[in-house]
């Protein structure tokens, strides 16, 4: 199905270009419309993912595809959520801009993934920075402006980094391949056992340390909190359940390369030590949060960093894990930034102390945002239940079974802040002059997608959804 | 021994030399005290890219290399700093010293961090097909002390500056050990490069917009 790749391609950009055109109203259906196409054509390429497009210049395989679900889920979750958050009457010009930069951020997000080569994965990823940085400027005040000023350049001179690290592998493969060869992914994997260790190790903690810049990995995570509290909500939507996921996926795949060269002992310790300073960073920041979407910015850093130490355990069933667990973050990060802009929109602030009787006064997003920070929290029946489980019985089965103890009790230090914070917002009796009642039903939409899809990876994920976690787990040993 | 103690051939002498003219621009940049000097420092920086390029595409005969010295001047040469000054004279501020510590404190770092950049990466066992090894580490010294630049000078355009710079510390490393790579490739970064100055172009102007200065002292609310 080379054709899906052509498709999901040109989908999201051709539907960029033409919100700039389009009234309001229309780009909102298109991009409702775009997200929908996304969605059908990654799920055509669940049952058969490894696909190549255009000369070998696209490609998929079962770890691609993993990630395109998370992408795709959450470009058509938050495309309906923001129908509801960005209103016709918050001008054209302003909605134009939105749902053109909208759709170009989730089209940039989309081909990381589809595109074939190290190479052609760091200009995708540097495309998702330079229009995602606009748009976390979009809303033209003057935290905004820092924010986004303050993420571009720290993103920027992380890909800077990143870019060392895809020259040094390509320095690695010249050893085998000869001076001039195309960084594809086949290739790269074929002659990595005869590339020397040095250079390879150089170029994976470099990589490590570049795309980690974007992934959100302390110590270079600092731009996170700030860009993703002062984004439009569903740009923090996208940042933290698809962008984060997505320089992931990037450290990923230099990871495969790197085992192949130079086993796993390396590349799993420069996880785990990146992982579990993350891990603890946030745990330890969550509990002295004011803001509800640095709040939540925190928890995805938290979340990175399971995901970083899930990399590093040996054990087949944590792989399993990390990449449900990479699933199970985007739905439950998307629900509750959009739970978080209904309550916004209705307290009117994003302070902590200021919003109480959350569940009173939203009678359908109050009880869903609790319910997706309690999925945040791994509370079973949610997806990141049972990625977590998996990642902490891979954990426990490791040789170096402190580190799953560590994991967990990081986690739940996490946990603690977190479900501190949601319960003193949500609970309680609503302020006086509150009025009850949601600000958009297509709000209540997105959060209710979002949930359904949250429980059903914990309850019992599709059976071919199973089977792509299963192969794409192989792929990364 | 003898052979080690012998005299650089043209090519070894030529291709250092201008690896460390270009580390040596990164330092001007660092001490340079209008943002319009560092400017052109840059645009002299990437003329000593890009004739980095041509030294090995002539002495090397890779053909490759000629398009992408082209391409290089063409674009950090003269659109990169022509878009970034033009920018400068519209902002009209008044110029201001954004040296967060003194000249002779900076160039000092800058020399421990260049220094340490040179020996840890030239001692790594990379050997280099195109040019000899030294020319890495001297990318190494640049790349950190580019990002010296971003951290010690509190404007913004400083800051874009240096990052631009950066990577032509990585273009350096990339025609060190990687000079075969891919005509397509390179000529994809350097538009990607394009893409995000224009962005950088954006974000300073609406930072300008804003604050009225190009100073970064007014972006410290937010504290990451």
């Amino acid at each position: 199905m080379a054709w899906s790749l052509v498709v999901l391609l040109i989908t999201p950009v051709t539907v960029s270009l033409a919100c700039l055109w389009m009234p309001v109203r229309v780009a909102q259906a298109l991009s409702v419309a775009g997200g929908a196409l996304t969605v059908a054509m990654v799920t055509m390429l669940v049952p058969a993912p490894t696909t190549t497009a255009l000369g070998g210049w696209l490609r998929v395989d079962s770890l691609s595809v993993v990630f395109l679900v998370a992408v795709a889920f959450l470009y058509l979750a938050t495309a309906l959520f923001a129908v509801g958050y960005v209103q016709p009457t918050a001008g054209t010009r302003y909605g134009r801009r939105f749902f053109a930069g909208f759709n170009l951020f989730a089209w940039a997000m989309v081909i990381t993934p589809v595109v074939n080569g190290l190479a052609l994965l760091w200009v995708a990823v540097e495309v998702t920075t330079v229009v995602s940085a606009l748009l976390v400027a979009i809303d033209d005040t003057d935290r905004a402006a820092e924010a986004s000023w303050k993420y571009l350049l720290i993103a920027s001179m992380g890909l800077g980094i990143a870019l060392l690290a895809t020259v040094v592998m390509y320095y690695a493969g010249s050893t085998v391949f000869g001076g001039s060869y195309q960084l594809f992914y086949p290739k790269l994997m074929a002659g990595a056992p005869h590339f020397p260790a040095p250079v390879v190790r150089l170029s994976f903690v470099l990589a490590v340390l570049g795309y980690g810049t974007k992934m959100g990995l302390v110590p270079v995570h600092t731009w996170l909190p700030d860009a993703h509290s002062e984004a439009p909500t569903p740009v923090s939507a996208l940042l933290s359940g698809a962008l984060l996921a997505v320089s992931f996926y990037a450290i990923l795949r230099f990871y495969q390369v790197s085992v192949q060269a130079i086993g796993p002992v390396f590349p799993r310790n420069v996880l785990l030590g990146f992982g579990v300073a993350t891990l603890a960073l946030a745990a330890l920041y969550l509990a002295s949060q004011r803001d509800l979407k640095r709040l939540l910015a925190y928890s995805s850093i938290e979340h990175m960093g399971v995901l970083a130490i899930g990399m590093s355990f040996s054990a087949p069933i944590a792989m399993v894990g990390v990449l449900l667990h990479v699933l199970a973050h985007a739905a439950a990060k998307g629900t509750a930034f959009f739970g978080a802009g209904s309550t916004m929109s209705k307290f009117g602030t994003k302070d902590l102390g200021s919003i109480k009787g959350g569940i009173g006064a939203l009678p359908w997003s109050g009880p869903m945002l609790v319910l997706a920070v309690l999925g945040l929290c791994a509370m079973p029946p949610f997806g990141i239940f049972r990625s977590e489980f998996l990642i902490v019985s891979g954990g426990l089965s490791d040789p170096r079974d402190a580190i799953g103890a560590v994991l967990v009790v990081l986690v739940t230090l996490g946990t603690l802040g977190l479900s501190w914070f949601a319960s003193q917002t949500m609970l309680g009796a609503v302020p006086e002059g509150t009025v009850r009642g949601e600000t958009s039903r297509f709000i209540v939409a997105s959060m209710v997608l979002g949930l359904v899809a949250l429980a059903v990876l914990g309850v019992h994920p599709p059976a071919q959804l199973s089977h792509l976690l299963a192969r794409a787990a192989k792929e990364l040993r | 021994m003898v052979a080690a103690m012998s005299a650089p051939s043209t090519f070894t002498g030529g291709s250092e030399a201008i690896a460390l003219a270009v580390l040596l621009t990164e330092f001007a940049m660092l001490r340079a005290p209008l943002s319009r000097s560092q400017v052109r420092l840059y645009a002299l920086q990437s003329l000593a890219v890009s004739g980095l390029a041509l030294f090995v595409a002539i002495t090397k005969h890779l053909d490759a290399l000629y398009a992408l010295a082209a391409l290089s001047f063409v674009l950090k040469v003269v659109v990169v700093p022509r878009i970034v000054l033009r920018l400068l004279r519209e902002s009209r501020v008044e110029l201001v010293a954004s040296h967060r510590l003194g000249v002779a404190t900076m160039v000092l770092i800058s020399v421990v961090a260049a220094a340490f950049g040179f020996f840890v990466v030239g001692s790594l066992p990379v050997h280099a097909r195109l040019l000899p090894t030294p020319s890495f580490g001297l990318a190494g010294a640049e790349i950190l002390v580019a990002f010296l630049l971003v951290i010690l000078r509190s404007d913004v355009v400083s800051q874009a500056v240096g990052f631009f710079s950066l990577e032509n510390g990585v273009s350096v490393a990339s025609l060190v050990i990687a000079g075969g790579l891919p005509l397509i490739l390179e000529m994809i970064f350097l538009f990607d490069l394009l893409v995000a100055v224009v962005v950088f172009g954006v974000l300073i102007w609406v930072h300008h917009g804003r604050t009225q200065t190009l100073s970064t002292d007014p972006l410290e609310q937010l504290r990451g």
